[in-house]
């Protein structure tokens, strides 16, 4: 039974505008905008585009502003966002091969087409504290070399030219591609669905789960073969001009891993793999989804599913952040009704042992 | 069709598409500047939006496998028509409306023989520098953190 309460509203339009003074804080100092954010916090931008599963920059810092840093916060705000846009259409797929690469490594191959290339990364940073960014010092421009026009070819493609890797995965030519803001999550479910699913899903839980891959709850003896971050050409479909044109570039951040190896009666013993692909600078994250991809094909090449990483209902329905949250935040809303008739229940449950003592019966038999 | 016709066809599409790509990436200042310096306005009529939307970008299992939705980006759209009955259409990543309803007037005027020259001169040709002097400099930069293995000779012999 519902009961209609009414209250609270000058209590929470007061609460809402003591959210706008704290979000502000300290008016003596300048309010920081969305163009800092963009620049200088730009890897929590990143991740919530990638959580929220929408690319916009400017959008997504202005949530991280709104939501004074709560990164969840700030990725329900870009979901529920989105919800009032219309959907113009699908891209044509990003190919990353032809990515404009920032940072591209590899674990397995040290001397590979294209070289080792660092980029802005925090790997070999002794992470220790730099009091200089305490204040606002000057900072050099990068080094710049001569960039060569090698082709920096997947490894992937390396380990496939000897046949020693499984190809790309593929789908029979009359498979669409599953969408998961379509259509009801269902099991068991294909890879690209769960590939989408991975890519919006919480860095935190998915890196946990990778994780547990390592040790030893489904282990899969990974290596990453690469990693690659940089801007892609972003190509649709225009019905009026009968042809795909570029919409702009947009960073992403994919991850091959190469995983032990799958071989049967018929084919030779080969690498298996798992893929990550996320929105923006995020190789955390790719490695995570990479990991976890894998791990979820268990069935697929015949493994024995024994660890939750390799539990395909239990990962993607877990790990989407905006949902879990929800369901878990909505527990401190009234539920006064709930909560009295539970109070009335152990209230009698009381009542009746007490009775039951009192005319000597067994305790047990009046708590059973 | 003729071969030849074919050719021309193909032609045509490639430089609407190249023309599509640079003006997606517009900036405000560069629209605005071509627009100051077109000696004759033309009379515009808005047919669509401008208006934001969504577009599903997608990614590919493992990199080249079956397509996979990886999530979406918000598009920004716009078709206008001249007086003379040629149709511009605009369509760039992002929300900037006003951005692309001048990219959709660039468009139309890149169609036209007597304007073609003016958008290549004035707005394509400097946001296609533009884009080399900021993709050179990137790869510069990155190609400064490529590592250089050397070999430690280790031992007596």
């Amino acid at each position: 039974m519902y009961v209609a309460v009414k209250g609270g509203e000058a209590a929470i339009n007061n609460a809402h505008e003591l959210l706008a003074d704290r979000r502000r804080g300290d008016r003596s100092l300048p309010s920081v905008t969305i163009g800092q954010i963009i620049e200088q916090l730009g890897l929590a931008v990143d991740r919530v585009m990638a959580e929220a599963s929408l690319y916009d920059r400017a959008l997504a810092a202005l949530a991280v502003r709104q939501s004074r840093g709560d990164l969840i916060e700030a990725i329900f705000l870009l979901r529920a966002y989105r919800t009032t846009l219309p959907r113009f259409g699908a891209s044509v797929p990003l190919d990353t091969a032809t990515m404009k690469v920032e940072r591209r490594i590899s674990a397995t191959y040290k001397d590979l087409p294209g070289g080792q290339l660092l980029g802005p990364t925090f790997d070999y940073t002794h992470r220790l504290l730099d009091p200089s960014l305490l204040t606002d010092e000057p900072v050099d421009e990068p080094k710049r070399k001569d960039a060569s026009d090698e082709r920096i070819m997947r490894v992937s493609d390396i380990l496939a030219h000897e046949g020693l890797i499984e190809p790309d995965g593929e789908f029979p030519a009359d498979h669409l591609a599953g969408d998961l803001t379509r259509e009801p999550m269902e099991f068991p479910m294909s890879r690209d669905l769960r590939l989408q699913a991975l890519a919006r899903g919480d860095e935190g839980f998915l890196l946990a789960l990778g994780y547990s891959t390592q040790r030893g709850y489904g282990r899969n003896h990974p290596f990453v073969g690469e990693i690659r971050i940089g801007e892609v050409e972003v190509e649709m479909e225009v019905a009026e001009l009968g042809f795909a044109v570029s919409l702009g570039r947009i960073r992403v951040t994919e991850c091959q891993m190469v995983n032990q190896f799958k071989g049967s009666s018929k084919a030779p013993p080969q690498f298996t793999r798992g893929y990550g692909l996320v929105f923006g600078q995020s190789e955390r994250k790719a490695m995570s989804m990479s990991l976890v991809d894998r791990a979820l094909r268990a069935e697929e090449l015949g493994e024995d599913i024994t660890a939750p990483a390799q539990d395909e209902e239990f990962v993607i329905s877990h790990s989407d952040n905006v949902q879990a949250t929800g369901f878990v935040e909505h527990l401190k809303l009234p539920h006064y009704v709930d909560f009295q008739a539970e109070l009335a229940l152990v209230r009698k449950m009381r009542a009746d042992i007490e009775a039951a003592r009192n005319s000597g019966k067994d305790l047990q038999e009046a708590a059973e | 069709m003729d071969p030849a016709k074919q050719i021309e066809a193909s032609e045509e599409t490639a430089g609407r598409r190249r023309a599509a790509s640079l003006l997606a990436r517009a900036k405000t200042v560069e629209l605005n500047t071509a627009w100051e310096e077109l000696p004759t306005k033309p009379d515009v009529k808005p047919v669509r939006g401008p208006e934001t939307g969504l577009v599903m970008v997608r990614g590919r299992i493992g990199g080249g496998g079956a397509p996979f939705n990886l999530g979406e980006a918000t598009v920004t759209r716009a078709t206008v028509l001249l007086a003379s009955g040629t149709a511009g259409h605009a369509q760039a990543l992002g929300t900037d409306k006003e951005n692309v309803r001048l990219a959709a007037v660039f468009d139309a005027l890149w169609q036209e023989a007597e304007t073609r020259a003016f958008v290549e001169a004035a707005l394509l040709a400097p946001i296609e520098t533009r884009i080399a002097a900021e993709d050179r400099q990137k790869a510069e930069e990155t190609a400064a953190t490529r590592v250089d293995f050397f070999t430690m000779v280790r031992g007596e012999d």
